[in-house]
């Protein structure tokens, strides 16, 4: 694997390659090397299987960490490829003409964390929600509890309590505050 | 397929077919989400030219619970309630994943007796799934009875996890560090009377389902998954093997202790419904006998959990890893990142019907006739839930 990364940090701009354990590697790589480096460990290295394709929002640094898990069947060897990009207007080349589910991985990006993928067929389709127009979900600013209260108003006759208080009160009812 | 003038029907290059839908020659039918032969909720937006289908799209969106984002905001192990409905009729994979995702991160190894009560309940869970979708597979061709049969020995198998963790249907039994109880009593011996029973109904299901003329006049040519596909689409597990792919990650990278245990990946040569079917058949056998080489092997006694810090004030190391299993399906995997707070930052779900529900369903269904897509869909063996989580 030492020797595959001294190969591809050759050909390519990689940084930080790291182990994570025996058969688990990451190394990170700027965005416009990216589909290069991928087509190359496909057809030269024989990490032929992609995985899977997700994003980690990294908010404090502004940025997103889009992950490229790759796999080759006969070292069992799997191999991660990050990639940093700014989170305002997010953009990275697409990989659909290299595995046909990338297809699938983009599209979900888009709706979840709204990364284009310009060229990626049925990019635009909506994937797992309807109709949505507010920012994507999956981003850490988007904040789970105040959607919810927006959208589904509550039921009138229902309260809720705070469960330490709750709890104090039933336990200790004669003690009053100073529990 | 009609074999007569073919000249009315658009012709397909490269898996797609050339159509005109304005032409008014094409009917829009969708199959789903309120369908018998859909597994779970999705829907198929066919393209149908007679009874021929020219045209799939799959929809999901049905099912989205947000489980990724929820795991986001709650302490790690308050995930795993949530974890294990990812995927409903298999969720020992998720436990698991996650429980040896966060054992990585945070540099915990748990003790040899957990490792074989895990790969215990794994295989078990496998068999149940596989029963449950046997069935499934058979209703699609239109035989219904083989499915009243097998859900009654998945239910033999529920009863013996709710002895084992006081839950059927999702366990939350493998735990970070371990598992959360020991074998009841003369539990191996009642796992062992359910598998002879689970044998000799798998004896008979060779008989009626197998060796079914109908079985096979439908399935024999559906489907057929080329070679040159299993890359370009990711096909993992069974739909994998079934092309010749001798390629298992219980024997090519072995988790657990399944480097203790006797067994040969299964394999197939056609590659179509009916040997997947065969597959899949064969993998039940191959799961009953693992079991009994786990019940035969497995240390008498000894710790089953490692001790872990106060698991409501966790706090696990920045890092990230990558965990993956092979589930009935193919690989399952959790990547899981941490920013060493209390909280996941991240917790990534690979399901293989993500691939093989989504772009494989929509490549093999064209050609294929309106009747038999259900077939085609449960012989991918597709889980809804893992697709949109």
């Amino acid at each position: 694997m030492e020797q595959i990364l001294a190969t591809i940090s050759q050909l390519f701009t990689v940084s930080g390659s790291r182990r994570q354990n025996e058969l688990l590697y990451f190394a990170e790589c700027p965005k416009e090397h990216l589909v290069g480096l991928l087509t190359h460990l496909r057809d030269h290295e024989g990490f032929t299987h992609l995985t899977f394709v997700t994003a980690v929002d990294r908010i404090e640094d502004g940025r997103f960490q889009v992950v490229y898990m790759l796999h080759n069947y006969d070292s069992g060897m799997q191999l991660g490829i990050e990639v940093y990009i700014g989170r305002d207007a997010p953009e990275l080349d697409s990989i659909h003409t290299l595995w046909e589910q990338a297809r699938v991985f983009q599209q979900e990006l888009r709706e979840m964390f709204g990364i284009r993928f310009p060229g990626s067929p049925r990019l635009d389709e909506n994937f797992a929600l309807e109709g949505w127009d507010g920012i994507p979900p999956m981003r850490r600013d988007f904040d789970t509890k105040k959607y919810s209260e927006e959208t589904f108003f509550p039921r009138p006759g229902r309260f809720s309590e705070e469960p330490r208080e709750y709890m104090k009160k039933k336990l200790y009812p004669d003690r009053g505050s100073d529990v | 397929m009609f074999e007569g003038d073919r000249s009315l029907y658009p012709t397909v290059v490269d898996g797609k077919a050339q159509f005109d839908l304005a032409s008014g020659k094409f009917l829009k039918l969708w199959q789903g989400p309120q369908h018998p032969g859909i597994t779970g909720n999705m829907s198929l937006e066919l393209v149908v030219s007679g009874d021929e289908v020219y045209e799939c799209k799959v929809h999901v969106g049905y099912l989205h619970r947000g489980f990724e984002k929820l795991i986001e905001q709650r302490l790690y192990i308050q995930s795993f309630p949530l974890v294990c409905r990812i995927c409903v009729p298999e969720p020992d994979f998720n436990e698991y994943l996650y429980a040896v995702a966060l054992e990585e991160l945070a540099g915990i190894t748990v003790p040899e007796r957990a490792e074989w009560l895990r790969i215990l309940t794994l295989e078990m869970a496998r068999l149940t799934s596989f029963l449950m979708w046997i069935g499934g597979q058979a209703g699609a061709f239109g035989h219904g009875t083989i499915g009243q049969w097998t859900v009654t020995y998945r239910d033999y198998l529920l009863d013996l996890f709710e002895e084992l963790s006081g839950m059927r249907i999702y366990h939350k039994y493998i735990v970070p560090g371990g598992v959360r109880n020991e074998l009841p009593e003369g539990f191996t011996g009642r796992l062992e009377a359910v598998l002879d029973k689970t044998e000799k109904l798998l004896g008979e299901l060779e008989v009626v389902l197998l060796n079914n003329a109908i079985i096979k006049a439908r399935s024999v040519g559906l489907g057929i998954i080329t070679p040159d596909m299993i890359d370009r689409y990711g096909i993992t597990g069974p739909n994998q093997r079934a092309a010749g792919f001798r390629r298992d990650l219980r024997k090519d990278q072995p988790n657990l202790v399944y480097d203790q245990l006797d067994f040969e990946p299964i394999t197939g040569s056609a590659s179509d419904a009916y040997d997947r079917l065969l597959c899949r058949y064969h993998e039940m056998h191959q799961s009953i006998s693992l079991i009994r080489q786990i019940i035969k092997k497995m240390p008498g006694s000894g710790p089953f959990h490692e001790q872990l810090p106060n698991v409501l004030h966790w706090k696990i190391p920045a890092g990230q890893t990558y965990k993956k299993a092979e589930c009935t399906r193919g690989e399952y995997g959790y990547f899981v990142v941490s920013d060493g707070s209390m909280r996941p930052r991240r917790a990534y779900v690979r399901g293989p019907s993500y691939t093989h529900a989504m772009v494989l369903m929509e490549r093999l269904a064209v050609g294929t006739n309106l009747a038999d897509i259900a077939g085609l869909m449960v012989s991918l063996h597709t889980y809804p839930p893992e697709v949109e989580r």
